[in-house]
């Protein structure tokens, strides 16, 4: 069964090109444009990793990391945060809720691949 | 005596439909056709020359009539149901020939056609780009493009 | 794996765009001295959404200029640098350049001039305030893979955090990860630190791993494994040399491409949703339908009727909700006006604000697109020949600072844009004498307020004492006559001198759908917009006048309007040719009424317009085609079309 990884950012350009680059690699993939909506998926669909944006409206990455590893039925899932080389404080801060990981921007695609394959079994 | 212009055919020939107009016969080059219909309501447009008999809908198209009697100073008939609407295409647009009845699809090798003789004052002549011999009978070949030319169709000064 | 991303450059462009919009209103408020924490952070989010999706798509340039612009806004926001005028100059000058790299980007165009200078000052201005001297940040080198010549033994000791579950991370991927690496790997775990099992916390890592690993691969590398769990991991790699390897470097990073840009609209998902539940639900209606017919009787006629009146209403609604996808609100034109205005404010010393209502107001998005030449003509116009100089307005006794209001709103089937001002006005006389210069009127005819603001209309007609290279270039009221016109719409003037003009601009809700009013002359069906209706009467014989000179008329409230009949017009047989036996359609364009003679009214109906100049040619008075109920084809009246044949017809006619 292939397993889902739920991409959130705010960007709409940058789910479509995280999203297709997983889809090519085999995995089901979820969207969500900000925290929120990506803790409705998680409420209702298996997801097997979360890669995420930190800076977005509603609710941001950090505090959707902190969500993730509170609850029981989602704090196993492996979190990688996408950054940016100029926010060290927001990745230590992430790291600091529980992201398992971090990538970033800009990425190649085929980083992202690695980077999962890493954090994922 | 006018030359006229011979259209350009292939060594091979070209396919074309021929139809009927009073005792006459016409040919127009198949690849210009793009269907035949029976006849459909045709409403007046106003200001328009004798021969567009008005526009007429094709599955939703708004598409203009001509009147290829009228357009050759025949005797109007009347239109009946078992008129012949052939629907053919100049450059974009499309556009209606209302003539008696369709005859046939036939082949014409191009050394088969000779320049029209002259017709007199009966008629402008640029728009045959030829005749040739059916059986016993005289094909008139027309161009298309040049019979339903720009005034027609396009729009500009003429008219009103 | 090749992952070709140009497919998702196009998202990327409309939403650049949307974000470049976004970071101009935002200086434009900063700039008229909004200082709000949230409006900072609304810009710097916007520049920081560019900077990191461009990175995505190799648009270097984009990405490089935006990070310089994105740093000064950290300072910005951070409060380190205070916003002033030269500041959101720069930031508008930046914001200018960033949307002609965009533009170069999209188009494959070449890098504009000027990108470098301005990138350098805003460095320059991030150094200005900055105690510690702010050094501009450069972006990382993209990685370069490069692999030693040797191949060697690694001695990895790894003992993670005790709180590496925390994470989410399993130390086995880790070692996974470090035996893909190499050629080899032996791998020994070390349970030293492994308590009894009832003192064991199962969230807790007590594990550690020594690890031999034989790679050609550099150390960095090696380390790199363990990046994700360094914080409080022991981590210690020590080396052995063993042979050398080839080296391999690697292909530099994607070069940006041009983009095939189709034109594409952007739809609210709801509406998608909303079709796509009304699509069922005429699927629905016509199986109904279906059935019924297929076990017929004549019992069952009504259910029949009913179920394609259904089928009738969901087709009417699906229509519409159709036509309303390529509906845009005004605001996509809207939005660049504040600054043009203020642009153009400086550029003409005047002092003028901006006022725009209704921007939400949604048109097609094909008129949407063509009024925004039109709408530039008229602003421009407004603030340079409508609005004074502050002088002049302070002697009038006004406020000093000009207002022009840019307003849109519904109003019946229609879209109505007002531009106005509170300037001067127009010199009807002037405008007058000009026209009768022009030979455009006889010099003895009166004429009414509205016929004399029409003339401005009229080709080339201009009454500025010198035309400015801003607004006289060719692009005349004429022109935005013909624009608005070419969309079906309509455009007027109004004027009161001393106090200020409106142009008010007409347009059609959408472009293929026309409310209108059917209506016969002889054996022929017309269709009348209905927006263009005032009222139908049959009038007595004593409405009826003929005024010499002038043509028929028909008196209505104390009007004399002009007649005008259809049946001689389009020249059609078995007419009604006494308007006290037919039905006189009372029509407005440009705020002058006039009268058609029809036999009968048949309704009122929605039609969709079929163009009559695709396959025919434009016809005067004709706005269109359409196809009735019963499969023939009618023709629209054009009322704008129609006008000056009332005016003139009737003239020649009396002549």
């Amino acid at each position: 069964m292939a397993r889902t990884i739920l991409i959130v950012d705010d960007s709409a350009s940058m789910r479509q090109v995280v999203a297709f680059t997983l889809r090519q690699a085999g995995f089901a993939v979820l969207e969500g444009a900000n925290g929120q909506e990506a803790l409705h998926q998680l409420g209702s669909q298996r997801v097997d990793l979360i890669v995420t944006d930190l800076n977005m409206p509603v609710m941001d990455g950090i505090t959707l990391i902190r969500n993730v590893r509170g609850k029981p039925n989602t704090r196993a899932i492996p979190v990688l945060m996408l950054t940016t080389e100029s926010q060290d404080a927001k990745k230590q801060e992430g790291k600091a809720a529980g992201a398992t990981g971090w990538i970033v921007k800009p990425f190649h695609p085929e980083k992202l691949l690695q980077t999962i394959a890493r954090v994922l079994p | 005596m006018q030359p006229v212009e011979m259209g350009t055919y292939t060594a091979e020939g070209n396919q074309f439909l021929t139809f009927t107009l009073g005792a006459e016969e016409y040919g127009i080059e198949i690849l210009k056709v793009q269907e035949i219909k029976g006849y459909s309501a045709i409403t007046h447009i106003p200001n328009a020359p004798p021969h567009v008999k008005g526009v007429m809908n094709l599955r939703g198209t708004v598409v203009p009539v001509v009147d290829l009697r009228a357009k050759f100073s025949m005797e109007p008939v009347e239109y009946t149901k078992f008129t012949v609407i052939i629907v053919v295409m100049v450059g974009q647009k499309i556009a209606g020939l209302v003539v008696d009845a369709v005859s046939d699809v036939l082949n014409i090798a191009a050394a088969d056609v000779r320049p029209a003789p002259d017709f007199g004052a009966r008629c402008d002549t640029r728009f045959i780009s030829g005749v040739v011999s059916i059986g016993d009978k005289l094909a008139v070949l027309l161009d298309i493009n040049k019979l339903l030319c720009e005034e027609e169709i396009a729009g500009a000064a003429g008219g009103h | 794996m090749q992952v070709d991303l140009n497919r998702f450059r196009e998202t990327f462009f409309q939403e650049s765009a949307e974000h470049l919009a976004e970071m101009e209103a935002g200086v434009l408020k900063l700039d008229q001295g909004a200082f709000d924490p949230e409006l900072l952070n609304g810009i710097f989010r916007a520049a920081h959404s560019i900077k990191g999706s461009s990175g995505m798509f190799g648009l270097d340039e984009v990405s490089r200029f935006t990070h310089a612009l994105e740093s000064l806004l950290d300072r910005i926001r951070a409060g380190e640098i205070p916003v002033t005028k030269p500041l959101s100059d720069l930031l508008l000058r930046a914001t200018d350049r960033l949307r002609q790299l965009l533009d170069a980007a999209a188009s494959g165009g070449p890098v504009p001039e000027g990108i470098e200078s301005v990138r350098d000052e805003l460095h320059l201005a991030q150094r200005v305030q900055s105690p510690a001297g702010g050094e501009p940040v450069r972006l990382r080198e993209s990685d370069r893979d490069m692999t030693t010549a040797a191949r060697q033994i690694y001695q990895v000791h790894f003992r993670p955090a005790a709180e590496i579950f925390a994470q989410a991370m399993d130390p086995l991927l880790l070692l996974r990860d470090l035996a893909r690496l190499g050629e080899s790997a032996s791998i020994q775990a070390d349970c030293t630190a492994l308590p009894e099992l009832s003192g064991l916390d199962p969230e807790r890592c007590y594990l550690a791993w020594n690890i031999r690993l034989e790679t050609a691969k550099p150390a960095e590398e090696v380390r790199d494994v363990f990046a994700f769990v360094e914080d409080g991991a022991q981590i210690r790699i020590e080396v052995e040399e063993l042979k050398p390897a080839a080296e391999v470097a690697a292909p530099a990073a994607a070069v940006a491409q041009p983009v095939n840009r189709d034109a594409s609209i952007r739809v609210a998902t709801s509406k998608v949703d909303r079709l796509v539940d009304l699509v069922g639900e005429l699927v629905i209606a016509q199986s109904m339908a279906h059935a019924i017919v297929h076990d017929f009787s004549m019992a069952r006629l009504g259910e029949l009727q009913e179920s394609i009146a259904q089928m009738e209403r969901y087709t009417h609604d699906l229509q519409e909700r159709v036509m309303s996808v390529r509906m845009l609100p005004i605001s996509h034109i809207f939005g660049r006006f504040p600054r043009l205005v203020r642009d153009i404010s400086v550029q003409l010393s005047k002092n003028v604000r901006l006022e725009i209502s209704g921007e939400d107001t949604e048109l097609d998005k094909g008129v949407v697109e063509q009024m925004a030449d039109p709408l530039t003509h008229l602003i421009r116009n407004a603030i340079d020949h409508g609005i004074e100089s502050s002088e002049e307005r302070m002697r009038r006794g006004k406020p000093e600072q000009g207002l022009i209001r840019l307003a849109a709103f519904h109003q019946g089937g229609s879209v109505v844009v007002e531009v106005s001002d509170d300037g001067g006005g127009l010199n009807l006389e002037r405008i007058q004498n000009k026209a009768v210069e022009r030979g455009l009127v006889p010099s003895s005819e009166v004429l009414s307020e509205a016929q004399i603001c029409d003339l401005i209309f009229s080709p080339g007609f201009s009454t500025s004492q010198q035309v400015s290279n801003l607004s006289g270039r060719g692009v005349g009221m004429d022109v935005v006559r013909r624009n608005v016109e070419a969309l079906n719409g309509s455009v007027s003037l109004s004027t009161e001198p001393g106090a200020g003009t409106k142009i008010r601009i007409q347009l059609p809700l959408t472009l293929a759908i026309l409310d209108g009013l059917s209506v016969r002359v002889g054996a022929e069906t017309y269709l009348l917009p209905l927006v263009a209706i005032h009222e139908s009467i049959r009038p007595r014989p004593e409405q009826l006048k003929t005024l010499t000179g002038r043509g028929e008329a028909v008196l209505v409230r104390g009007d004399a309007l002009p007649l005008l009949r259809l049946h001689q017009l389009f020249a059609i047989s078995g007419a009604i040719g006494d308007p006290c036996r037919g039905l006189t359609v009372i029509v407005e364009h440009a705020g002058q009424r006039f009268a058609l003679l029809v036999d009968e009214l048949l309704g009122e109906q929605q039609v969709v317009i079929k163009s009559l100049e695709a396959n025919y040619r434009k016809v005067e008075g004709v706005l269109g085609a359409t196809i009735l109920g019963d499969g023939r084809a009618a023709l629209i009246l054009d009322v704008a079309g129609l006008a000056p044949t009332a005016r003139h017809e009737n003239l020649d006619r009396a002549a």
